[in-house]
């Protein structure tokens, strides 16, 4: 219910919103949460496990109960806690876990079968028969316990990323961060003050405490406009820092735009993170539920989010509110209720001593031992001095005193202190390098002591930094002492509620501590206590305070669980901002690509490159007609293929020969100027690294190609030749991959089509096979090399990339003139099979060079990388798996790659198998699949027929072993 | 004879501009990849500044004269841009990359905020001065970054990844661009 006039925020304002299809409306200002309070919502949400009704419990991110879904179809997000979500025109809010309707829940006779659903139940019930698990129990379990549901559709929204840097960073924004903040700014330091509520002033929003004769909110005010004038402060609000990482890295997640509708552009989401050299925890602490029975109805809340409700929200969570704490702090609830004219039933304190006054009825040494009213509460029942009593009320506080919020000090690993005398953790100092702590969070409660440790605390850091500080003016504020005893569970019939989000009760921690369950960690795993979205922030304390009762130890031995990160959930859409589909990785696209894509050729990826699978023509049906024609083109005519994807690396200096044939298996030093050679690179341990060609360009200067998947690693690998292993070499390199676009001009017209557009032509003399040097094109300057890997009569010719499409555009036009055209990956693929050579689908990083059949291409006459390790007797011996050529001979002419070869009549099982295929493609030149594979001993069993048989695809084909090179064994064609 | 057509990295992509940013492509010619060998950066050095004025660049550092630039890129390497190199014919590696990567510059009020969504290195004007650079990343592209004004950065990848550069750049200016007109931020 709103109380006119009460609150912080202006009544006048409505906004309309609906929740569950009822349209109802708040006002601006309003979370979720508190507007649903105030249209008189008591159930929200059904819980995890027992399907129970809840209501709201807190005010703040550490809501367990009230988890709601906002938005339909693509736009849902689930799981969003209400306190957190802003009210907006038009929000549309649903509860979850319930079926059909919150009111009626079929799933709620769970709660009627708890015995049987006790802490442990599943690990006990559900182990056998194993295989029943996957069919049947989990897709119950997850149908009956569950939380909000995702679309399962492409999430449409922005999220971001982004990188921020401070010399402090100042975790939340209440009275002591506040005073950190001022204080760390006025001494010049940069300044991050970071805080989750959309409204900075933490609990002075929510509390009628006065600071320096004002409103604590009036003074929050006064305090925000002194930062927000000063360059070197930037106040980040709805920013909930969520871990602290390694040298002063934060998380931190800003809900950007949940507070609003959808608005084009604007990022949902950012995910910040922040480096500081150092920070400030100002995070403040978080009240206590009380373990009594029944103690999870609607309507039963924390005393601090009341006060939330009614003093920042303008309202009042019941008509006839009870309060039930352990301290001080809580009296003030029944005193703010009071002065707002909220009828007040009853104010309970477990302590005999407690002092409190007031128009209302007080039970001191007294204890709340139940509750009613099934979807709200009804009534509690109170047991003191004079005996029992059930009083009617529709809104109990309660308050079992308060746990500094330590969270983010225990992210590296680090352990709090217990504090007898305020029964709660606090952080102990150097537990993340560089954080400090001040005011609740530290342990300090009163408005002053916050003020107070604020400003030194900051100022300790501040002159840390070099900096001269003094700490701001600390303001007049109340100094209340903090005074409670020990209540962590009251005795009698029902359950009484600890972790409300995962539906954890006092005896679940009791069981688990008779099954032995007794360290800490175990008891939550057991009992799943702590867990999910909110991770125990209401209920760690008081579970390990009823542990350590159970196995008879004292708070500090039994321990808390780990507090990790993120302290509020963080939605993956944020963390992998920028990199939904093909922002997953960067695109590489030649200068040729939209020629290609022009002419219809399905692109696919090369590692990050895009390259043309094939061309298409009018009348073709398979890509494969499309392929045996391009094949056509290279053996009888001319085809173009753009080879800018391979790695070209510059390499130059006095020692350049020397590192070459450092790197390279076999020599390059004794390469002519003027000409190219094939190279094989082994890795240090003896295995094929990658192949290409390496031209020499002049005396001290070379350029590498690497294939275009290796071209990363081939680069690392020279860095780190030169940098760690031969440093003593005079030799430097650089990537020129992008600076040439390169086509290769393949087929016999190869050297008709290039004379052709040369400024000076070329013949067989000039330019034989294995020649490069530098030529021109209308003017240009390029760089010819007559290399091949189709084995015909070929050329890469090479152009500075501006004038790569160009150039490509003019390639193609005159090969279709002498009947050829541009050739994709697919026939590319198909015209190297014929002739035997390999790629990576054969240096696949686990085979040698003896595998390949290049043994003799690691020079015996020197020293290379990888060379020792090659020699190891178990890479030498014939039984490895050596490269072949196949052939079908069978009824089936089929070959796949990945298929595995066995003995003509062995079964064709695991011990059987003698290799394996590794590419295979339809020779068009010779009418017949070939295949290219690795067979144990294979260079001495061609000739032989061996089976090779693919389990997935279910093909078996009768092959014939055979020399890898199919076509043109004598190599004739490529001098032609 | 034939007639090659020269087409930039970045060309049908820019300019752009959203809200106080422009991006807009850098056409430097030629850009020459200086290296010395060892022993030369000192004579690479002289001969620089005596022929054109600038020194070989201290890591992370950049400098220009009249239309000149040359800049830190990586360990004992500097592109020089907008000047033919000199000789340096056994002092240094020297490799035409002209044609290489794709530049542009991002300029404008909030174009540190722009990178902030892209780039984790601490680019504020107190620590990144004017011809500070950085090699780093942008996204998941290796980059050079280097700050030529007090709200300008000029930007480097590979020249294939120039969509993507595009690509990255235009959502951040975009997302900023929604804050500020719809947060106020």
């Amino acid at each position: 219910m709103r109380l006119t006039g009460k609150g912080l925020l202006d009544q006048s304002r409505s906004v309309p919103f609906s929740f569950d299809g009822v349209a109802m409306s708040g006002v601006e200002g309003d979370t979720l949460a508190s507007a649903l309070l105030a249209n008189g919502v008591r159930v929200v949400a059904r819980s995890f496990k027992y399907h129970r009704p809840r209501g709201i419990l807190a005010a703040g991110s550490e809501e367990p109960n009230a988890l709601v879904t906002i938005g339909r179809g693509a736009e849902t997000d689930p799981n969003v806690r209400a306190t957190v979500q802003e009210l907006y025109a038009g929000l549309d809010a649903a509860s979850q876990n319930r079926f059909p309707s919150l009111k009626f829940d079929l799933l709620a006779v769970n709660d009627l079968a708890a015995p049987f659903l006790a802490a442990g139940f599943y690990y006990k019930t559900f182990m056998w028969p194993r295989s029943f698990w996957e069919k049947l129990y989990e897709p119950f379990i997850r149908r009956a316990a569950g939380l909000g549901a995702l679309s399962e559709q492409h999430n449409p929204d922005r999220y971001e990323k982004a990188f921020a840097f401070c010399d402090v960073l100042v975790i939340g924004a209440g009275p002591s961060g506040l005073m950190a903040a001022l204080t760390a700014a006025q001494a010049g330091l940069d300044v991050i003050l970071a805080d989750e509520d959309s409204r900075m002033g933490g609990r002075l929003l929510s509390e009628t405490h006065e600071i320096d004769g004002k409103p604590g909110h009036v003074w929050v005010d006064e305090m925000l406009d002194t930062l927000r004038g000063m360059d070197n402060v930037r106040l980040m609000t709805r920013t909930t820092v969520t871990g602290a990482y390694d040298q002063g890295t934060y998380g931190a997640l800003e809900r950007v735009s949940h507070h609003r509708a959808r608005t084009e552009g604007l990022p949902r989401e950012c995910f910040w993170r922040i480096v500081a050299k150092r920070s400030i925890l100002c995070a403040g602490a978080l009240e206590r539920p009380v373990a009594f029975p029944n103690n999870d109805r609607p309507g039963i809340m924390t005393a601090n989010a009341v006060r939330s409700y009614l003093n920042r929200y303008g309202v009042a969570t019941g008509q006839a509110v009870s309060i039930f704490a352990n301290n001080d702090d809580a009296h003030r609830t029944a005193h703010d209720l009071a002065a707002a004219g909220v009828n007040i039933a009853a104010v309970i304190d477990s302590r005999a001593d407690a002092q409190v006054s007031g128009d209302f009825p007080v039970y001191t040494g007294a204890q709340v031992i139940g509750s009613s009213g099934r979807m709200g509460l009804e009534s509690i029942t109170v047991r003191h001095a004079g005996g029992t009593r059930k009083i009617r009320t529709d809104c109990l506080a309660m308050s079992g005193g308060w746990n500094p919020t330590v969270h983010m000090t225990c992210h590296m690993n680090g352990r709090p202190t217990w504090r007898e005398d305020i029964l709660s953790f606090v952080p102990t100092p150097g537990s993340v390098p560089g954080m400090s702590v001040a005011g609740a969070a530290n342990g300090s409660f009163s408005t002053a002591a916050c003020l107070a440790e604020g400003a030194a605390v900051a100022a300790a850091v501040a002159s840390d930094l070099g900096k001269k500080a003094a700490p701001a003016a600390t303001p007049k504020a109340e100094d209340g002492a903090y005074r409670l005893a020990p209540l962590w569970m009251v005795e009698g019939k029902g359950r009484k509620w600890l972790d409300f989000q995962n539906d954890v009760h006092v005896k679940d921690i009791d069981l688990a501590a008779r099954e032995n369950f007794r360290s800490v960690e175990h008891m939550k795993r057991y009992t799943t206590q702590g867990m999910a979205p909110d991770q125990g922030k209401n209920s760690n304390v008081a579970a390990l305070a009823i542990l350590a009762d159970a196995t008879g130890r004292g708070i500090p031995e039994t321990g808390t669980t780990t507090f990790r990160p993120p302290y509020v959930p963080v939605s993956i859409a944020s963390m992998g901002a920028g990199s939904q589909g093909k922002g997953f990785a960067p695109q590489r696209l030649t200068t040729s690509h939209h020629a290609a894509v022009k002419r219809g050729a399905p692109m696919i990826e090369a590692g990050l490159w895009y390259r043309p699978s094939y061309f298409p023509r009018d009348g073709e049906k398979t890509w494969r007609e499309s392929c045996d024609r391009e094949v056509g083109y290279v053996r009888n005519a001319v085809g173009i293929v753009d080879a800018s994807t391979l790695g070209k690396i510059d390499i130059q200096g006095p020692d350049a020969a020397a590192f070459l044939d450092f790197v390279y298996s076999n020599t390059f030093s004794t390469l002519k100027v003027g000409r190219a050679r094939y190279g094989l690179m082994l890795r240090e341990d003896g295995y094929v690294m990658d192949d290409g060609t390496t031209a020499r360009l002049g005396e001290n200067h070379y350029v590498m190609t690497t294939t275009t998947a290796a071209a990363g690693e081939v680069m690392r690998h020279l860095d780190w030749v030169l940098q760690g292993l031969r440093p003593d070499f005079d030799v430097q390199i650089v990537s020129v991959t992008e600076q040439w676009a390169q086509f290769a001009v393949a087929g016999p017209k190869s050297r008709e089509l290039l004379n052709g557009l040369l400024d000076t032509p070329i013949d067989g003399e000039s330019f034989p096979f294995m020649a490069c040097g530098e030529v021109s094109i209308g003017g240009i300057g390029g760089r010819l090399f007559r290399i091949s890997f189709s084995g015909e009569h070929a050329y890469e010719i090479a152009i500075p990339a501006r004038y790569g499409e160009s150039l490509y555009t003019l390639l193609v036009a005159r090969a279709e003139e002498l009947g050829g055209g541009p050739y994709g990956m697919e026939a590319l693929n198909v015209l190297r099979i014929e002739k035997g050579f390999i790629t990576h689908s054969e240096i696949h990083g686990r085979t040698t060079a003896f595998d390949i059949g290049m043994e003799r291409m690691v020079s015996a006459k020197k020293d290379c990388v990888g060379k020792t390790m090659s020699e190891r007797p178990g890479l030498k011996d014939p039984q490895r798996e050596q490269l072949v050529g196949l052939r079908p001979v069978g009824a089936v002419k089929q070959l796949t790659a990945g298929a595995h070869l066995f003995a003509e009549k062995a079964e064709p099982v695991r011990v059987n198998d003698e290799g394996y295929i590794t590419s295979v493609g339809y020779s068009p030149t010779l009418e017949t699949y070939l295949g290219l594979g690795f067979l144990k001993n294979g260079r001495a069993r061609h000739g032989e027929r061996i089976k090779m048989v693919d389990h997935l695809r279910g093909v078996t084909a009768i092959c014939e072993v055979c020399d890898p090179v199919a076509f043109d064994p004598e190599g004739g064609r490529v001098r032609g | 004879m034939v007639d090659l057509i020269a087409k930039s990295a970045c060309a049908g992509l820019l300019p752009i501009t959203i809200g106080s940013l422009t991006l807009t492509e850098e056409t430097p010619d030629p850009v020459t990849s200086i290296a010395p060998f060892k022993g030369q950066s000192e004579a690479v050095s002289e001969r620089l500044e005596s022929a054109l004025g600038l020194k070989f660049p201290a890591p992370n550092r950049s400098a220009s004269k009249s239309g000149a630039r040359i800049v830190w890129a990586g360990q004992g390497r500097a592109l020089l841009m907008g000047a033919a190199a000199p000789d340096l014919a056994g002092l240094a590696a020297l490799t035409d990359q002209s044609d290489a990567n794709a530049i542009v510059t991002l300029k404008g009020e909030g174009a540190e905020d722009a990178l902030a969504r892209l780039v984790p290195v601490d680019l504020r004007a107190a620590h990144f001065k004017r011809g500070h650079t950085a090699r780093t990343f942008l996204g998941h592209m290796s980059a050079s970054i280097t700050r030529t004004g007090v709200d300008s950065f000029e930007i480097t990848v590979f020249r294939a990844m120039a969509g993507t550069l595009v690509h990255e750049l235009t959502e951040a200016m975009e997302s900023l661009h929604a804050r500020r007109s719809h947060l106020g931020q």
